[in-house]
């Protein structure tokens, strides 16, 4: 319900829930009798029945890719979770093996899980702080800002591709274009891939570089917020710095909330880079989450144990989610409903 | 006067702080566009642009496989983005439309649930897709890759059309009805057209998803006659002796169809995610 009204807050559109609501309180507003409720139900089947048939044959798309490919796999990936599964032959039960064994004894589950908070800690925060710094600056109508703007973005167009990894590989090998720049200022770089200090910065640096998509979310909310809150405020005699703290942020802190959730969610199950650019060396250094699982089930082909990693992870964004939802009654500020900070 | 020209000066200063800025995102592919060209020496050199532009680079990367040449995997890739596609498109309308305008029982549910899958990780569905794919055979072919598109396409996009469909007056809806038009026809004949911009957007963003969609090719092409453009550029790069210079120019060609597509339709896309405010 929360992640509805904050969709549909997000955009201010017509709310979606609001329409729900009235739909599904109809029954309820005739409570007093069973009968005349039944009958009212039947009534309302009946005269409902071409439209619920309607409804489902337009959704029926999604619904069966959602049963077929989204919860029947769930559920049995939660079951393979418990079993030794090769693809080969039928999985074995081995109960909570899998996950005692991850736990208790995994290295390199340990490893791959400090690399890939390690990630998601720095990434993270550095894309929010540049998309909203870069977003606040092009927030202006100037001339060309449309030029700017694209310019800006281009690197998240062509982000997450295999070209830019390979580009990446290049540009911060030890004798790449990278640590000649570096030698211009006397500084005699590493060989900053191979080095396993410095890899998984490397990776930090390409995530936070495609920050352009966040940002033009965030131009979206900016946009959004009504002039005449910063015109009082200049009235009242706010400076600069004081109309961002007490207007920008709040009122933009329901799109920053949103894009924190979306962005955590996002770098946990970074893949590509991570297999091409670094190959999860050097000495695992960046070997990322996804990666670890993506060898376990099709390199080794341990399905089982595969599959509780995945529901590891599962369970590691939800928890994370449900921590950012709930913190976020303290910091996102929500127009109508006054709660939140200032 | 004083006034207005401290203004000048500061919008002049905000001119240069954005160049810069822009400078410094672009640096990159600017070094990238000069690097193509350059000898495998020459790579490590921070100028711009070679003595001796090697425009061989490209004809040479273009068939660094001895068998098959980059055109068999723009072929192969550019097929399987064609269906992905269309599939998106097509059937993203008719499940948006669905959402949007019809009244059914247990719709704020599903749409609850469509929203949630967007935040669900795809490892979780990974491994039983794969064994479902294999089971019937489907797995190295394109299948995988294209079928889940006929699904609706990404959630996103259902969400951002039903966003859409909603701005869409009902009074078009009802003027049709009395008229005595069903809910099929209304959408044929009165939403869908209705909805050519965002379609743009949904397509473009298949299109370029899809191209990037490195894991699943990974997992589900093996055969390097099926192979598309980025896993040509990752057998590429496992060469023992890499010649950069080419496999530079490679990839450089491979993010030319995005990049086309996007310039084509760029006030376009920045409209189409603003009006949602989602992610792009």
């Amino acid at each position: 319900m929360r992640i509805k009204h904050f969709i549909s807050r997000k955009t201010s559109l017509p709310s979606y829930l609001s329409s729900d609501q009235e739909i599904q309180t109809k029954p309820a507003v005739s409570t007093s009798k069973a009968s005349l409720r039944a009958g009212l139900f039947r009534k309302r089947t009946k005269r409902s029945y071409e439209n619920n048939l309607a409804g489902y044959i337009f959704i029926s798309p999604w619904l069966i890719g959602f049963l077929l490919l989204t919860l029947w796999p769930i559920a049995q990936s939660f079951y393979l979770s418990f079993t030794q599964y090769s693809l080969l032959n039928d999985p074995t039960w081995i109960g909570v093996n899998n996950y005692s064994e991850i736990f208790l004894k995994d290295q390199v589950f340990r490893k791959s899980m400090v690399v890939t908070f390690t990630y998601v800690l720095f990434s993270v925060p550095l894309k929010l702080f540049f998309s909203l710094m870069i977003a606040i600056l092009l927030n202006k109508s100037l001339k060309g800002m449309n030029l700017y703007r694209t310019a800006i973005y281009f690197p998240s167009l062509i982000g997450t591709s295999v070209a830019v990894a390979v580009l990446w590989r290049n540009m911060f090998s030890l004798d790449g274009y990278i640590n000649h720049v570096l030698g211009w200022f006397g500084i005699h770089g590493v060989g900053w891939i191979a080095n396993p200090h410095t890899s998984l910065w490397t990776l930090i640096l390409l995530n936070t570089w495609q920050f352009g998509s966040t940002m033009i979310i965030f131009l979206a909310g900016l946009k959004q917020i009504p002039q005449d809150l910063y015109e009082s405020a200049s009235v009242d005699g706010a400076g600069r710095f004081g109309k961002f703290i007490h207007i920008t942020l709040p009122m933009l802190s329901p799109v920053m909330f949103f894009n924190l959730v979306l962005e955590i969610i996002g770098s946990f199950q970074m893949f590509t880079q991570a297999f091409i650019i670094t190959e999860g060396g050097p000495i695992n250094s960046t070997y990322m989450y996804a990666l670890y699982l993506f060898e376990k089930a099709f390199k080794y082909y341990q399905m089982g144990y595969a599959s509780a990693l995945a529901w590891i992870l599962l369970a590691i964004i939800a928890i994370l989610t449900g921590i950012n939802f709930f913190v976020s009654r303290y910091w996102v500020f929500y127009e109508s409903d006054g709660r939140g900070s200032k | 006067m004083m006034g207005s020209s401290r203004l000048k000066l500061s919008r002049f200063s905000y001119h240069l702080l954005l160049i810069v800025v822009s400078l410094i995102m672009l640096y990159p592919v600017f070094w990238w566009l000069g690097a193509s060209l350059k000898k495998n020496s020459e790579m490590r050199l921070p100028t711009l642009w070679p003595q001796t532009p090697m425009w061989e680079n490209f004809t040479k990367g273009w068939s660094f496989s001895a068998q098959y040449t980059f055109g068999h995997f723009f072929t192969n890739t550019l097929m399987m983005e064609f269906w992905s596609v269309i599939g998106s498109v097509l059937t993203s309308a008719i499940v948006a439309y669905g959402f949007a305008r019809l009244n059914f029982r247990f719709r704020g549910i599903w749409f609850s649930i469509l929203i949630m899958t967007m935040m669900l990780p795809g490892q979780v569905t990974i491994i039983p897709q794969y064994i479902l794919y294999h089971t019937f055979g489907l797995v190295n072919s394109y299948i995988p890759l294209i079928l889940p598109h006929f699904f609706g396409g990404a959630p996103f996009f259902v969400f951002l059309l039903v966003q859409f469909i909603r701005g869409i007056p009902r009074e078009l809806d009802e003027a049709a009805k009395i008229d005595g038009a069903s809910v099929y026809s209304i959408f044929a004949r009165i939403i869908f057209p209705l909805l050519k911009p965002s379609l743009v957007t949904v397509a473009i963003f298949t299109f370029i998803w899809s191209w990037d969609n490195f894991f699943g090719q990974l997992l589900y092409l093996s055969s390097i006659d099926k192979y598309t453009v980025g896993l040509a550029l990752r057998m590429f790069v496992d060469q023992f002796d890499i010649q950069w210079g080419q496999l530079l120019a490679m990839s450089l060609i491979s993010i030319l169809p995005s990049a086309l597509l996007f310039f084509l339709a760029q006030k376009h896309l920045v409209e189409g995610i603003q009006t949602t405010g989602l992610k792009g």
